[in-house]
């Protein structure tokens, strides 16, 4: 059988070596060219809002750059990489740890954190930092407890360190981002056959060696996508940043958009930003280029986990639970205790019904899309390797790349224009007005959220498509079945917890997604993060709190739907 | 189930296009950077007695954007923001039109108003010193907190932030870009902590020891002390004590809350209504009490919570002149590393 084929550096040779030009998935030609089209198009859409600011960054912005090389950039670019650079670091050593110990060790309660350890993914950048603010103030609980404790009266007598720091920053990103790398870390680990695992240990691997020099070096890819998405995500942030008074690329395209109402020059640095995550990207491609992970869906039963002995397994579950109780539990609990306080003081107010309506709604509706549109893309690689279908994956993923802000404008102009088209013609030809047909109906917003997050499915599901074997494919095609047949038999079966697990990323997203909700939305139109950014700006905090919560509580139905799917 | 949603979410985007469309009738639209909770109970006082529909959408940033992209197909009619300068981008990006209104231009003081009649404002608010309650001060100002006395004892939020700018800004227009230079890095030499957060924090860092003074709005302090931000805050704005500060040859800088009437306005006559009712005796009042702002109408009282604040004296430099200062404040803040 010859199934996986890695000839990394580390020189892992497992089960079976295939010629890298065997591996590499030859379509049988004339065939999927719908889907290579579909993909082409998804993609130039997806890049449509890019074009857009490319148009407004080419407008110049006199005398921007000097002023951006000598005051901004030296310091912005560095706290920006210091930023990525450990929460790179931080969310690969936590989810990748977390992943291979819930994968490879059987323990009392491993099935609880199994999911457990998603739930931080409910949990906004921008909440976590808000929470942890409030907790660890000088006038805070736990301050004011160890004051107590420790007999001193006021914090100006004893006070511990501010959070409001880089390594603050990186901290609390970290412990909500973790899961981004967890989730699909431990979907790979689950999909590898255990048979190469055991094959290791039979040529004497240790099982630690097994960890380090079989499942992880596997594992890269899912790690990899992880990583970027855990790191789009810490670029996309400047709530918990400005929080926190850390100063990244981020803001300084803020500031230069809006303390200084240069749209042009904002434009400039995004794009430049969009240049180095796509370089980072591309780097990291470039590096495991020689290696193909495929593997053989027959008979492959996944690792047997090993039973640890009562305490030894205790011990794990707690060190397990560490980050459920600081990146989830923690924050979480803080949130309900404001909000339970809010609710004494004022009630709820019954508008929060038709924002849940709305946020989920609107979702829901951009999660289809999302999805669909990534499955289209991921597929058209499948069926029509080569540069085309490449290229388009790549663009199709542009829009994480850039901060929220910066593609809610690019969506703002192409919305507009379209609307303003469309209303046009309406007047010319049938006399009506339609107003604005997609900023009114909140299309805009979905075309938004499907261009942002577009990236999280296509790469999911993708990453699921690799590591389906492609014998497979031949064998359902030589059995006469077209590309779509084969999609519907064998890939979406084979390939469900990656698709499950990129919906899932996508809508839990949407929910959270702020600065494009709020410039595209119709009027009177509120979700639940408008409303907490309303709330958060008038400084009504305990009102805000029933909000953030809701947003933590929409996040966690999905967890546990993938929870289910996951055990399977 | 999930068809279901799809077709719910159409159904829902259709009727908000249906609503869109119909357009016409009585009704008002705000685009609004400043939470429409803050407006709302003007708002609905307006509706009540003149049965005019007012609906919001509360935007960050891209207020300007939005309303330019939108174009004439825009339903927008009247454009509120907060901050003198947001109000002359507006302008500047060509998406506003003069008002012609006597009721306005009687209520609202010249300085408060653009001279081509494309802006007002509605409210006034001051940057003002919170101090620590025991801090023997009387008076304050602006130029003493660059005064080494203070090192490692001020807060303030991002020398970015509009509020901060505009400050900077006005000291520019006393005295110079060299000057203002110095004085933001001797200002940044002086912080106990990162330049960040909100105004309030600036109160609730001094009840924790972090800082002695800090630079915030007037009306946090009517918001915290009154209750309506919750109990803990009423600690935060009783742990200070406020001082108006002025410039050495001036007054207190002031920022104004204002609107603008949209260029492509559908319901431009009810618009209009709307603006002069909120400069109206009894809007102001609303604004005074509600939000704790300084009303722009001569005559009408602020908050004794403001008042008690002491005699506000505003500095002469035109709104206008800070504004054209402003991205040079901007630059300075960067060049001198306040927020790093």
């Amino acid at each position: 059988m010859k199934t996986v084929s890695t000839n990394s550096a580390a020189g892992i040779t497992a089960a079976g070596i295939t010629p890298p030009a065997m591996a590499k998935i030859r379509a049988f030609r004339g065939s999927g060219s719908g889907w290579l089209a579909a993909g082409a198009i998804i993609a130039l859409a997806a890049i449509l809002p890019f074009v857009a600011l490319a148009l407004q960054a080419v407008q110049g912005s006199a005398g921007l750059w000097p002023h951006l090389l000598s005051s901004i950039l030296p310091v912005a670019l560095r706290d920006t990489l210091i930023l990525l650079g450990s929460v790179a670091v931080l969310t690969a050593l936590l989810g990748t740890t977390l992943a291979w110990l819930v994968t490879a060790y059987d323990f009392r309660g491993r099935r609880l954190l199994e999911w457990a350890l998603l739930l931080p993914l409910a949990v906004p950048t921008y909440i976590i930092a808000y929470a942890y603010l409030d907790l660890l103030h000088p006038i805070g609980p736990l301050q004011g407890a160890i004051r107590w404790l420790l007999g001193y009266a006021s914090p100006r007598e004893f006070r511990l360190p501010d959070i409001r720091s880089t390594a603050g920053c990186i901290l609390l990103l970290s412990l909500v981002l973790y899961p981004y790398v967890y989730m699909p870390v431990r979907a790979m680990f689950l999909m590898q056959s255990s048979t190469l695992l055991e094959a290791s240990r039979t040529l004497g691997v240790s099982r630690r060696g097994m960890f380090w020099r079989v499942a992880l070096p596997l594992a890269r890819p899912a790690v990899a996508v992880g990583v970027s998405l855990a790191l789009m995500e810490a670029l996309n942030d400047v709530g918990a940043a400005e929080f926190l008074g850390v100063r990244t690329l981020t803001v300084s395209i803020y500031t230069t958009w809006i303390t200084r109402s240069d749209l042009p020059g904002a434009a400039q640095i995004a794009l430049l930003l969009l240049l180095l995550v796509v370089a980072l990207v591309s780097l990291e491609r470039w590096a495991r280029r020689r290696q193909r992970y495929t593997t053989g869906m027959q008979r492959s039963r996944p690792l047997e986990p090993r039973r640890l002995p009562a305490l030894a397994g205790f011990g794990l579950l707690l060190a397990g639970l560490l980050p459920v109780l600081l990146g989830f539990a923690v924050p979480v609990s803080h949130l309900a205790a404001e909000a339970f306080a809010r609710w004494q003081f004022a009630g709820i107010s019954p508008r929060i019904f038709s924002e849940a309506r709305n946020t989920i709604v609107l979702s829901c509706l951009a999660t289809l899309l999302t999805v669909g549109c990534g499955l289209a893309v991921a597929y058209a690689c499948r069926v029509r390797p080569g540069r085309l279908a490449a290229t388009a994956l790549r663009l199709a993923s542009s829009g994480y790349a850039a901060p929220g802000t910066v593609i809610a404008i690019g969506v703002l102009i192409i919305a507009a224009g379209t609307d303003q088209f469309v209303d046009r013609m309406a007047q010319a030809w049938l006399g009506v007005s339609t107003g604005l047909v997609l900023i009114g109906s909140g299309a805009a917003l979905v075309f938004a959220y499907a261009t942002r997050f577009l990236a999280i499915s296509a790469g999911s599901i993708d990453a699921g498509l690799a590591r389906v074997n492609p014998s497979l494919d031949h064998a359902a095609r030589s059995l006469g079945r077209t590309a779509n047949n084969t999609l519907f038999s064998v890939h979406l079966p084979l390939t469900r917890p990656a698709i499950a697990a990129g919906a899932l990323l996508v809508f839990v997203d949407c929910v959270k997604e702020l600065p494009a909700t709020l410039l595209l939305r119709p009027l009177n139109f509120e979700t639940f993060a408008t409303h907490l950014y309303g709330e958060a700006a008038r400084g009504t905090y305990e009102e805000a709190s029933i909000a953030a919560l809701a947003i933590v509580a929409v996040g966690i139905l999905p967890v546990i739907v993938l929870s289910r799917i996951g055990r399977r | 189930m999930i068809r279901h949603t799809i077709l719910a979410g159409f159904a829902a985007g259709v009727s908000i296009a249906c609503a869109a469309t119909a357009a016409g009738a009585a009704e008002v639209n705000i685009y609004t950077t400043r939470e429409p909770g803050l407006i709302q109970p003007l708002l609905d006082a307006f509706t009540k007695s003149s049965g005019v529909e007012v609906k919001t959408v509360f935007l960050k940033d891209g207020l300007a954007e939005r309303v330019a992209a939108e174009g004439a197909s825009s339903p927008a009619d009247l454009l509120m923001a907060v901050d003198a300068g947001n109000l002359v981008d507006l302008v500047d990006k060509g998406v506003t039109q003069p008002i012609q209104s006597e009721a306005l231009t009687a209520a609202v003081p010249e300085q408060l108003r653009d001279a081509g009649g494309q802006w007002f404002a509605l409210s006034v608010r001051a940057r003002v010193l919170y101090a620590a309650k025991d801090l023997d001060l009387a008076a304050f100002s602006y130029e003493d907190l660059a005064d080494p006395k203070w090192k490692g004892k001020v807060c303030i939020r991002s020398g970015q932030h509009p509020y901060n700018t505009a400050l900077f800004a006005d000291y520019i227009a006393h005295h110079g870009a060299a000057e203002t230079e110095k004085y933001l890095a001797g200002v940044k030499a002086n912080l106990a902590r990162k330049a960040g957060g909100g105004d309030r924090d600036v109160a609730k860092d001094i009840l924790g020891g972090i800082c002695d003074i800090g630079i915030a709005n007037s009306y946090y302090v009517g918001l915290m002390r009154s209750g309506k931000g919750g109990e803990e805050q009423v600690a935060w704005g009783n742990a200070i004590k406020v001082v108006l500060p002025t410039f050495k040859d001036g007054g207190t800088q002031v920022n104004i809350s204002g609107a603008a009437l949209a260029k492509h306005a559908p319901n431009k006559e009810a618009a209009v209504k709307l603006l002069e009712y909120l400069v109206s005796e009894e809007a102001q009042k609303i604004y005074a009490e509600a939000n704790f702002e300084y009303p722009v109408r001569a005559g009408v009282a602020a908050d004794p919570i403001i008042a008690g604040l002491g005699e506000l004296k505003i500095d002469k430099t035109p709104l206008s002149e800070i504004v054209s200062h402003r991205k040079e404040a901007s630059e300075l803040v960067d060049k001198v590393g306040f927020d790093n």
